[in-house]
Order: C-alpha cells, then structure tokens, then sequence
C-alpha cells in the first residue's frame, strides 16, 4: 500500500511539473482551452486515485475544482480571474498536501472549505487572499527528486566499481615510479572523489528494509485467520537500508521463515492456554545493521524445533547413520532441519509446503555471502537469525595465499585464524584425513593447495588455518600458506567455465592489479570431500570453550607510538583506512568519520596526519576505532598476562613473539569512550505533546541522550508513561497522567512548580528524581 | 553486405571473426590460474581494471598445444563476461564483399564444432568462426 501510494504521490508531482506551465498560461489567457483540458485532466486524475486511497482532503480539494472547470468546459461559466486563481490555489494545496504525504511532515492544515467557497464566490476569494497575505505562508523549498530506472543505477554502480579498480591499478603504477608528491595529490584528490562517488551511489541503491517488512502483517493476518492462531506481530528496524537487489534476494527466504513460523512454530490458541502460554503468540522480525552486515531476526514464542523427533526421522530417511545419532549433539539435531527432504511437520500443510524449506532458504541466502543461524529452545520458541552484506558487489575478505597463488575468503565465513603451536594446534591423522585439534576440539582440515591440485608452498607445520563456517552449520579449517590482509574487495562474477568448476564465487582484482579469485567456502568443503553438518566430530565441546575462554586469539598490532599492542580478535570488527580529514576533535573527544559512522577514536593523542589505519573494534552494540599502525599477526593470547599498576587503556603487558606486548583493556576503552550517562535500569518514558515542535527538536536529544525513552503523549498507553512533559498552556490529555505531570515554563521566571525550559540541570534533576521514586515503587 | 573481419593464426590455419564481435586485439601480460577449472581455461588477466578470462583457443578447439610461447588474444565479450581468446598470431582486419557462406568442403571435426561457414576476401577464404563457440571448449562435445 506505502509503494502504490509512494507512485501516487510521484505521479502527482510529476504531473504538476507537467501542467506548471499550462497554469500560468491559463492564468494570463483564461479563454485558452486547451490549457484548461490540461488542468481539468490534472484535477480529474488526482480525484480518481484520490478515491482509491483515504485520502479525502485531496478528494474533495480535486473534485470541487473538477466541478468547477467541467463548467467552464460546457460554456456555463466564464473563466473569471478570481476562478482561475481559486483553481491555481487549489492546485497549490494539491502539491502541499501530496509532498506533506511524502515526506511524512504534519499535512498543511488549512482552509480547504475556503479554497472550495472561492471557486464559487468572488468576496471569499478576495477574502481569502487577504488572509494569505497575512499569514505570509512561507514558500517551502520543494524536495528535489527524480525517477531513475533501476538499469541506469546499476550501471552507475558497474561505473564505480571499475573506477574504484581502475584507481587501485593507477596507484599501483604511481608507486612504481618515483615520488612525485603534486602528483600523489593529485591522485589522492582523484581517489577521495571516487571513494566519495561509490560511497553516494552505493547509497541510491539502498532501499529501507520496509519494502520487505510491509508486506508481513498483511501476510500474518492471513495465515492465522486461515489458521485459527492469534499472533502479534513485532516489526522493528524497517528503516535499515540495504541494496535493493539484496532485498529481492532476502524477500522469499524470510517469507518463507515467516510462513514457518506461523505455521510450525506457534500453537494453536487452545494449545498454548494449555501450556500455560498467553494464547496469542508472538512473532518478532527485527533488522539492524552491524557493521558491514544487515542483522535480520526472526523470532518466535512457539514450540521451537525438536531436535530428537528430526533426528528419527533424519535416521528413518537414511540421512543420519545411528552410529552419529549417538554423539549428536542437540545443535546439531536442530541443525538437521536444514539438510534437504526433512521437515518436523507431522502433517503438509499448503502455507509451508512438504520439507522443501529450510534447505533452500539456506541455499539462497549463501548465495548472497550470507549466513542462518538457529537458536532453538524446545517449548519456548525458536529465532533464526540472517546475516548477510550489505551490497552483493564489495564484501570484506581475507586474502590469502596457497600454491604460490593469492586467493579470497569471505569474512562472513571465517570463525578464526590459528597457526599450528604448541599443544593448543595440533594436526592428527585419521586414516589417511588430517583433522585440526584446535583447543581439543577435532575439525577436518582441508588443504586448499591439495584441493586446488596445487603442491603445497609450505610445510604443514608452518601453515595457518583459516577456520570456516560456511553455512552457519559445518566447521572446517582450510589449510593455507600464508595469511595476509583483511580487505574490502569489489567482487565480478566470473565467467561461466570458471563457476563452473563450483570452487569460486566470483573475481577481484588486488591493489597490485593481479586477478584474485574469491573461493566459495562451501563449494572447497565439497570437493575436498568435508561432509558439512559431520565434522565436527565427538570432541568434548564444552572443554574446547573452556580453554577457548582462555587463550582467545588475538590480534597483535603495532600502536601509533610504536609499541607492540594486542587485541581480542573477537573485538575486531574489521580494519579500515581513512583519510586525515576524518578525523576530527569534535564535541571534547577525537572522532573518526566513517561512511555513515562517526566513532569516538582512541590510540592515539590528537588527529593523525595523513592517511590512517584504523582497528574497528565492538562490543556487540557500540563501535569505537582504535588507530594503529600497522598488523603484526593473529595469535593466540599468552598464558600469562600481568596486570597494569592502574586502570587505564592498557589491562596488562604479555611476553608474545619475544617482544613486550600491551593488552588492551576493552572494558575500559568501551567505558571511557563509548560510556555514556548511566540512566537508570529500566529507562524512564518521558511523553512529550506531539505537535510541540521545541519539545521534539530541542528537548528531546536531550532526554535521549540523557537515556530517557521518548514517546508521543497522545499515542503512548498511560500506564507505559513515567514522565509527562508538557509547555505553559498546553493541556493534560489524559486524566489517567496527570499525576505524572513535569510542566516547562518559557519564561524564566514563573509559578512554583515548573520548571524553565532551559534549565538543563533543574530539568533533568526533576527527571532523575522521578525516575528515583519509580524504582522505589 | 560488406562485413569487417578479423584474421588470426590458429595452428597453420587462417581464420576468420567477425570484428564487430572483438573488442579489441591485446597482448598478455601475466595469467593468474584458475586451478580445478577446463584445461582450455588459461587463466584470469586484468585489462584495465576488468579480469579477463583467458582461453587457449588450440586446447578448446582440440588442437596440439603451441610450441611456442604466445601473447596475442582478442577480447569478446560473451554473455556479459569479458574473454581473452588465445591465438597464434593476429595477422589483419579485412573487408569481404560477400555474405558467409556454408564450407564448401568440410573441415575436420574439430574445426567444424566452432566453424559458422566460410567467407571470401578477393582471392582467399577463410573459415568464419564463433568465439562463443570456441569458449565453450571441449565440454560442448560431451554435450
């Protein structure tokens, strides 16, 4: 329904530029008829797509002037000056109203009654004017938009991803001859415009994620009145954008986790009120983005998957041999629901088919770089979760290299990076295959020179093993010579003999302008002969975490200072470079710009000069940038850490590779940095009026900063309310609130128990009392 | 109608492309293997910050291979992808006057798989191929 009417709405401004001439035409030659048949066929296909929507102020709006200019038409009227002008500020409105729809703003209120008596009546007419001239109505800038077809945006991005690889080939050939620094400026100007370029065009090819999620709660309202369930629907995060090629390839395996859901996961009402469950489930899709990955979760109340029942029916089918059953673990029975021709529906029903399903969704969100994990808990409900990238062209990888050749990994599908050390890593046999024992836990290990039909460039000993996971199920570790740089590479499909051989998914180009290949992880598993789902063979796992709690992987870096600094890999979200520019102290603190994000920077004291490395780490939810010098290697943390004498950046020094390494502390460095105000646990609601135009520009960053959740009063449930804000004359909505009442005076001085609205401290001392006497309740 | 076409070396023989099918004649620099991939598979190139995939045109036609080493490819664009086709040697582009037409004797089965007809260039034929043809290598005859 939001696109039909975002084509209305398109259509409606298109028109209007369309007929913007035929109206001042009309306006200095009133007898001019086929001006008028322009007009009038304007108004009249406003009105009818007017009816097919609700949207009556436009209706009537269109339909008087319709009238109106159907008059003149037959001869029963002449075209007066005030008509025409009554027509043109009908028009006007027309605009004003269909832009107010599209950008989502408060539709002009108005006297649409008045525009409509004017058609009829000179004096009101006149009238009206006046009034105009009094409020002087301030023009609006229009928005400035266009339509573009989809080919010419995906050509545009074609464009920019061979200038993006055309920029790296010229750098290449600068570094090849001698430095000339107006040159390199030059050519920085150059590359920071293409950065610039991809960076906006990738972005016009981002859609909000609310063209996949509008669709849902039409869809569930279908299938639990088919059903006979209750079901409320939790939609979160529509406004997260990605490739809009992404979301069509997204679009039928959540459709399909959906009809899953609704289908086999929740119960039936009667069923849950036996279970002692509220009798409408919940369905919950949420979307956010974390780092180069759109997150999208769907989660459900209902049984979850029962990993023995899929078991026997996995061992029935032949699929699992009963030998395996036994080490199964539950993760891997859920896991099974995965594999092709298994499904736990007692019965086939026609809203979620016959065991196609979850096969085939996997299947098609790895085919975009993307990943399905499964976090079922039998009778309390089960979440999937979909990673996947952003764009389908530019993915963050690792590049690697085996047999004397550079290759790619996706990162989406690296677990972690070990080298063979010490008890910790070690490489067995086991009748002819080689297993990985990482920390105890035995996986196949893959040679990717062998599987390639390469011979090996290295001793196996001296390998790194890049752990996979490429399907969100089975773990391998591909063995591979060397292991150099995280990267953000522009991926081409390759040509059909190459995706033939099933072992590639696509083609790059590296900084040195030699062609890389992009391996498909799952694709090296299969013809390495790994069966995914079966490798993981019986080690005890909780062990394995055990220790993994212990020598976590780090990576080893070396800090702007100079020193050997290290940093749980599991922190690391990737490495970026930036140029100096962006970087900036602003607001009290050093911040970074990247793309979209501006992140608090920590290592170093003030802005770099030129361009910069910079670690990107998270905790899960906030993001900081640590700056850095260059990478030293990935390894596991030393044994033995001693501690730092104070709390600080730094949580200890190690003795790694020989060298002095300093740990660094992230619970301090997310504290210090990424900290804010401590608000209190549950935040306090604040409802502010609506239409209060000073409460919601300038009051309410300050509540959300300050950690207070901020609704519109007259939408929130009252009971949800702890705090309502209100101006001088404004009044109570609601009598349930009003004992709940913070009025804001706009003067400063005034009657006792108000506050001035610009006394940050009163205002938010009279918060965190309220929010004190709440947590005594 | 008077056609453009390309004539390349390819073991001993003389033929024809279409020239409005090749982009543009290039000499290779170095292949990046594409190991596990058809032997007529020579590899990836970059040409101007695109990746070609480069084919020997002896081994997809089932020729012997080449004594000697060799750099001249012309570039087509097939199915949306870029392709290097390995030749012998690039000699020229000619005009024929005259439409293909069907050989008028047949050539050996090899050549056959990847022939389209012949066309006459004053005193000479050459036997008219198809890149695409040719791309597809050997795996067209276990089809």
């Amino acid at each position: 329904m939001d696109d039909l009417i975002d084509d209305f709405i398109a259509e409606t401004r298109d028109m209007l530029e369309a007929i913007g001439g035929e109206l001042v035409a009309w306006e200095a030659n009133p007898a001019d008829r086929e001006r008028l048949d322009a007009i009038f066929r304007f108004v009249h296909t406003v009105k009818g797509n007017c009816g097919f929507f609700d949207l009556p102020r436009l209706e009537t709006l269109s339909h008087a002037a319709e009238d109106a200019l159907a008059e003149v038409r037959a001869g029963r009227r002449t075209a007066e000056p005030y008509l025409v002008s009554a027509v043109l500020a009908i028009v006007d409105r027309i605009g004003e109203i269909a832009q107010a729809l599209q950008t989502g703003e408060a539709v002009p209120s108005g006297d649409d009654e008045l525009l409509v008596a004017a058609l009829n009546e000179p004096e009101v007419a006149a009238l009206r004017r006046e009034m105009g001239e009094e409020s002087g109505g301030e023009a609006r800038a229009p928005v400035r938009s266009i339509r573009l077809s989809v080919d010419l945006l995906d050509r545009m991005m074609n464009g920019v991803s061979d200038m993006v690889l055309a920029r790296n080939e010229l750098a290449r050939r600068l570094r090849e001859t001698e430095a000339d620094p107006v040159l390199e400026a030059a050519f920085d100007r150059v590359s920071s415009c293409i950065a610039e370029m991809r960076e906006a065009i990738t972005r016009t090819r981002m859609q909000r994620i609310d063209n996949l999620f509008s669709g849902l709660p039409r869809m569930v309202r279908d299938l639990c009145m088919e059903l006979g369930k209750k079901i409320a629907l939790d939609v979160d995060g529509g406004d997260v954008e990605l490739d809009r090629e992404m979301i069509e390839m997204i679009r039928d395996p959540l459709t399909h986790i959906i009809r899953n859901a609704i289908d086999h996961g929740i119960e039936s009402p009667e069923e849950r009120a036996s279970l002692g469950k509220p009798p409408s489930g919940t369905l919950r899709v949420h979307a956010r983005q974390s780092g180069n990955q759109i997150l999208i979760e769907v989660s459900d109340d209902g049984h979850g998957i029962d990993g023995d029942r899929l078991l026997k029916k996995a061992l029935a089918a032949g699929i699992v041999d009963p030998a395996r059953a036994e080490t199964m673990t539950m993760q891997q029975k859920v896991a099974l629901v995965f594999q092709p021709g298994l499904s736990t529906a007692q019965a086939v029903t026609s809203i979620s088919g016959r065991g196609v399903g979850m096969d085939v969704v996997r299947a098609n969100i790895e085919r975009i770089g993307g990943i399905v994990d499964l976090d079922s808990r039998l009778g309390v409900g089960l979440r999937l979760t979909l990673r996947v990238p952003l764009t389908l062209t530019i993915i963050p990888a690792l590049t690697v290299t085996a047999g004397g050749q550079k290759f790619a990994l996706p990162r989406s599908a690296i677990e972690e990076i070990v080298r063979v050390r010490g008890d910790n890593v070690r490489i067995e046999g086991l009748g002819g295959a080689r297993l990985a024992n990482i920390r105890g836990r035995r996986i196949a290990r893959v040679s990717l020179a062998a599987t390639l039909g390469m011979e090996e460039g290295a001793p196996e000993a001296d390998q790194m093993m890049v752990v996979l996971k490429p399907a969100g199920s089975g773990l391998y570790a591909l063995a591979v010579d060397l292991v150099h740089d995280h990267e953000e590479l522009v991926i081409k499909p390759a040509a059909p003999p190459i995706m033939a051989t099933g072992l590639y998914a696509g083609t790059t180009l590296a900084d040195d302008g030699s062609p890389i290949l992009l391996l498909d992880c799952s694709g090296i598993a299969a013809a390495a002969g790994v069966e995914l789902d079966a490798e993981e063979i019986n080690a005890p796992v909780e062990v394995a975490e055990d220790v993994r709690e212990e020598r976590p992987p780090v990576l080893l870096f070396r800090g702007f200072d100079g020193k050997a600094r290290a940093v749980r890999l599991a922190l690391v979200e990737r490495i970026e470079d930036v140029e100096a520019p962006a970087v900036q102290m602003s607001a009290g603190r050093l911040r970074v710009t990247i793309r979209d994000a501006m992140l608090p920077l920590a290592g170093c004291e003030r802005a770099p000069e030129g361009r910069t490395r910079l670690l990107r780490l998270t905790d899960g939810t906030a993001e900081l940038a640590y700056a850095f010098r260059e990478v030293i290697d990935i390894m596991p943390l030393a044994a033995e850490i001693h501690p730092a004498i104070d709390a600080g950046e730094i949580g200890g020094v190690a003795l790694m590779n020989g060298e002095q390494v300093e740990i660094l502390d992230p619970y301090w460095l997310f504290a210090t940095h990424c900290g804010e105000p401590a608000a209190a646990e549950a935040p306090l609601t604040c409802a502010l009026p609506s239409g209060d135009a000073w409460m919601h520009t300038i009051l309410r960053p300050i509540l959300e900063q300050a950690g207070y959740r901020v609704v519109e009063a007259e939408r929130a449930d009252p009971a949800e309310v702890d705090v309502l804000i209100l101006g001088d004359a404004e009044d109570v909505p609601d009598p349930a609130v009003s004992g709940k009442l913070l009025r804001l005076r706009s003067a400063p001085d005034g009657e006792e128990g108000s506050i001035y609205r610009y006394d940050r401290e009163g205002l938010l001392s009279a918060l965190t009392a309220r929010a004190a006497v709440r947590g005594q309740r | 109608m008077a056609g453009l076409y390309l004539i390349v070396d390819i073991d001993g023989e003389r033929i024809a492309v279409t020239a409005s099918d090749v982009e543009s004649v290039v000499e290779l620099d170095t292949l990046t293997p594409v190991p596990g991939s058809a032997p007529h598979i020579l590899g990836l190139s970059a040409l101007r910050s695109r990746v070609l995939s480069v084919i020997d045109c002896r081994t997809a036609i089932g020729l012997p291979p080449a004594k000697e080493p060799r750099r001249e490819a012309m570039v087509v664009n097939i199915g949306g992808h870029p392709y290097a086709l390995l030749v012998d040697r690039v000699e020229d582009v000619v005009e024929s006057a005259g439409e293909p037409a069907p050989a008028t004797t047949l050539p050996s089965p090899n050549w056959a798989e990847v022939s389209r007809g012949m066309i006459e260039v004053g005193e000479n034929i050459f036997l008219l191929v198809d890149p695409a043809a040719i791309i597809e290598g050997p795996s067209r005859r276990a089809a």
